[in-house]
């Protein structure tokens, strides 16, 4: 109907034309496609949850709750329990998000207040980045060979004139909580100076601007009106980083003693659950692996509890940082 | 770095009050803050130094030809290396990639693309998410479920399938915000051009994404070398090559330079801790080299 006369033709041209019968068909199965590997994320959690959840059920069981509050570890006589293992475990983290947590703080507001000419930021950036991206075993190695011969003589030295403090109890004699929680704190410090820094960068230009037109000096900004403004993002990382360090394996199975006690001595040998996985898993027999799946159900609950806390809570920050 | 950043005012004007006082116990007070900064700053980059100092000179005695060709001593042997656990460890994360790359660029795609506000998208980025929180030893206790129980045997797959489930968030996530960032004036040009939404994607997006999600590729790959704990019980060890009278034999236990590692770094004998600390130096040149490598493909980009 064209009034050169050339037919629009649907299919005929070289160059142009409605999509072929093949084209439709890949675009169906392509997206077809990734429909079903969205599934497949879907699927692989569900997996995870039952895998670990069915080998359990016959160690739960058997145990019941009773294997949360028991103390003994002993497959000849087949007595289980993993309250020193809970113990060690959030002992351990809070030790270290105590020490972490304070340097990713610092770092993040180092790294955002302009602090530092642009070249040096990056400096301390890359160094940042570089610290997480060490493995874990290799700090294991480190802190075996380092951290725990740097720190005996100050072990012993606080035991001598501090040991009635419950927390210098014992001297370091090898393997530790307070090693363990070094290296731990290192492993952490990424997580959170990465997130803080997030937080710190959404609280917007004007409120530090207009704190320092109220005459305030660089760090009365910094410490009330910015580290407020930002503290629920902060607190956020503080719980992300203390469920990394929850879940942390390599550097606290080589680091930690694994001895089966409660104790609130930095320096006496502890042990995680993470910990008691790695080194309990390679050698153990049928019923013993039932009841470390019990413990790898109990090490996933409380990682999962405190991540989706730290999720939670930064969806809660961002969101507030839309509506400033 | 004073920690003054308010201009003072013009010195014609009268006394006023107004001038700074350096002297002034807030102004000491936000020096001594500053100063406390700066050392935190450095204190926290102390391991950093220590660590790869104890690595170039406590790995770097033993670095040489032998430590990559031969095969882990036995007890009181001397010399050997690892040539195996590099070997391994290539061979795991390799079954991870293969696992994990497609799968997650593909939901990426969709994530992003096909159906970003849709039910599916919002649940399957939360279980991203959660998976990232996923403790790796976890990982190891799902690939110690799902392959070890089922076919009787440590071997290497059982270790690729755990890496791969902790590349696949970080795949996942880094290719969606890569694919999102692709200008919509471009994607709009390809659909004014008559394109399918999957000619678009294919011809248009990716290769536009293409830097963003090598960059979320390499560091899941340098990440899933370095790992450890989800290889202990699944690919366990071995002082044997993977490939023996060349071909592959996947299904027995496998060596990885970080189980190897762990393993000798409690070992009573000298010669296999100087070699744990020869495969740590190896180890983190890897996962650095990676990490460098992904940084420059990434900087292309911007």
């Amino acid at each position: 109907m064209s009034p050169l006369g050339v037919e629009a033709v649907p299919g005929t041209s070289p160059i142009s034309g409605p999509p072929s019968a093949w084209d439709y068909f890949t675009d169906r199965a392509f997206r077809g496609l990734a429909r079903v590997s969205v599934w497949l994320i879907l699927l692989l959690l569900a997996c995870i949850l039952w895998s670990i959840g069915s080998k359990a059920t016959s160690g739960i069981a058997r145990l019941g709750l009773g294997f949360l509050t028991s103390t003994t570890w002993d497959v000849g006589r087949q007595q289980f329990g993993v309250l020193p293992q809970i113990w060690g475990t959030l002992y351990s983290s809070l030790l270290a998000l105590l020490i972490g947590g304070f340097f990713g703080v610092a770092m993040a507001v180092f790294l955002t207040q302009d602090f530092l000419t642009p070249r040096l930021a990056q400096m301390f950036r890359v160094m940042v980045e570089l610290l997480a991206a060490i493995p874990s075993v290799v700090y294991g190695l480190w802190g075996l060979f380092f951290v725990v011969p740097a720190m005996r003589p100050i072990a012993g030295w606080l035991y001598e004139k501090l040991g009635w403090i419950p927390f210098f109890g014992t001297t370091l004699s090898g393997p530790g909580l307070a090693p363990a929680a070094v290296v731990l704190a290192i492993m952490v410090l990424p997580t959170v100076a990465a997130v803080s820094q997030d937080a710190l960068r959404l609280v917007p230009y004007k409120v530090k601007e207009a704190a320092y037109g109220m005459g305030a000096t660089r760090w009365e900004a910094i410490l009330r009106v910015l580290l407020p403004a930002a503290s629920t993002g902060i607190f956020g990382a503080l719980v992300l980083g203390f469920g990394r360090a929850l879940g942390e394996t390599m550097a606290l199975a080589m680091l930690i003693g694994n001895s089966n006690q409660i104790s609130l001595s930095l320096f006496s040998p502890a042990n995680t659950l993470a910990a008691l996985l790695a080194l309990n898993f390679p050698e153990a027999g049928p019923q013993e692996v039932q009841v470390l799946m019990y413990a790898a159900l109990v090490l996933l609950g409380i990682t999962l509890v405190v991540n989706l806390m730290g999720e939670a809570i930064m969806a809660i920050s961002s969101r507030g940082a839309v509506k400033r | 770095m004073n920690g003054q950043s308010v201009a003072a005012p013009p010195a014609v004007l009268p006394d006023t009050g107004l001038e700074r006082s350096p002297f002034e116990r807030r102004a000491l007070r936000s020096l001594l803050l500053t100063v406390g900064i700066w050392v935190a700053a450095v204190m926290a980059g102390i391991p950093l130094v220590s660590v790869l100092y104890m690595l170039i000179v406590r790995g770097g005695a033993r670095l040489g030809r032998e430590v990559f060709v031969e095969l882990p001593p036995a007890g009181f042997e001397m010399g050997g290396g690892f040539g195996n656990a590099i070997v391994g460890t290539v061979v795991m994360v390799g079954i991870a990639a293969l696992i994990s790359i497609p799968i997650g660029v593909l939901s990426a795609v969709f994530l992003a693309e096909l159906g970003p506000d849709s039910q599916l998208a919002r649940v399957a980025r939360f279980a991203a998410k959660t998976l990232t929180g996923l403790p790796s030893i976890l990982a190891g206790v799902f690939a110690y479920a799902a392959v070890v129980l089922t076919t009787g045997t440590y071997s290497a797959p059982a270790g690729g399938l755990a890496l791969a489930v902790l590349m696949l968030p970080t795949v996942v996530l880094t290719a969606e915000e890569a694919i999102r960032a692709v200008p919509k004036i471009t994607r709009d040009a390809a659909f004014g051009m008559g394109c399918t939404r999957s000619q678009v994607i294919w011809k248009v997006m990716l290769p536009t994404a293409t830097p963003g999600i090598l960059t979320g590729v390499m560091l899941a790959v340098a990440r899933a070398a370095g790992e450890t704990a989800p290889l202990l019980f699944t690919a366990l060890f071995s002082s044997y090559w993977l490939f023996e009278g060349g071909r592959p034999h996947l299904m027995q236990p496998t060596a990885s330079l970080a189980v190897l590692i762990y393993n000798f770094s409690g070992m009573p004998f000298e010669n296999q801790i100087e070699l744990a600390w020869t495969a740590s130096l190896v180890l983190v040149l890897i996962v650095l080299f990676i990490n460098v490598l992904s940084r420059l493909v990434g900087n292309r980009r911007a």
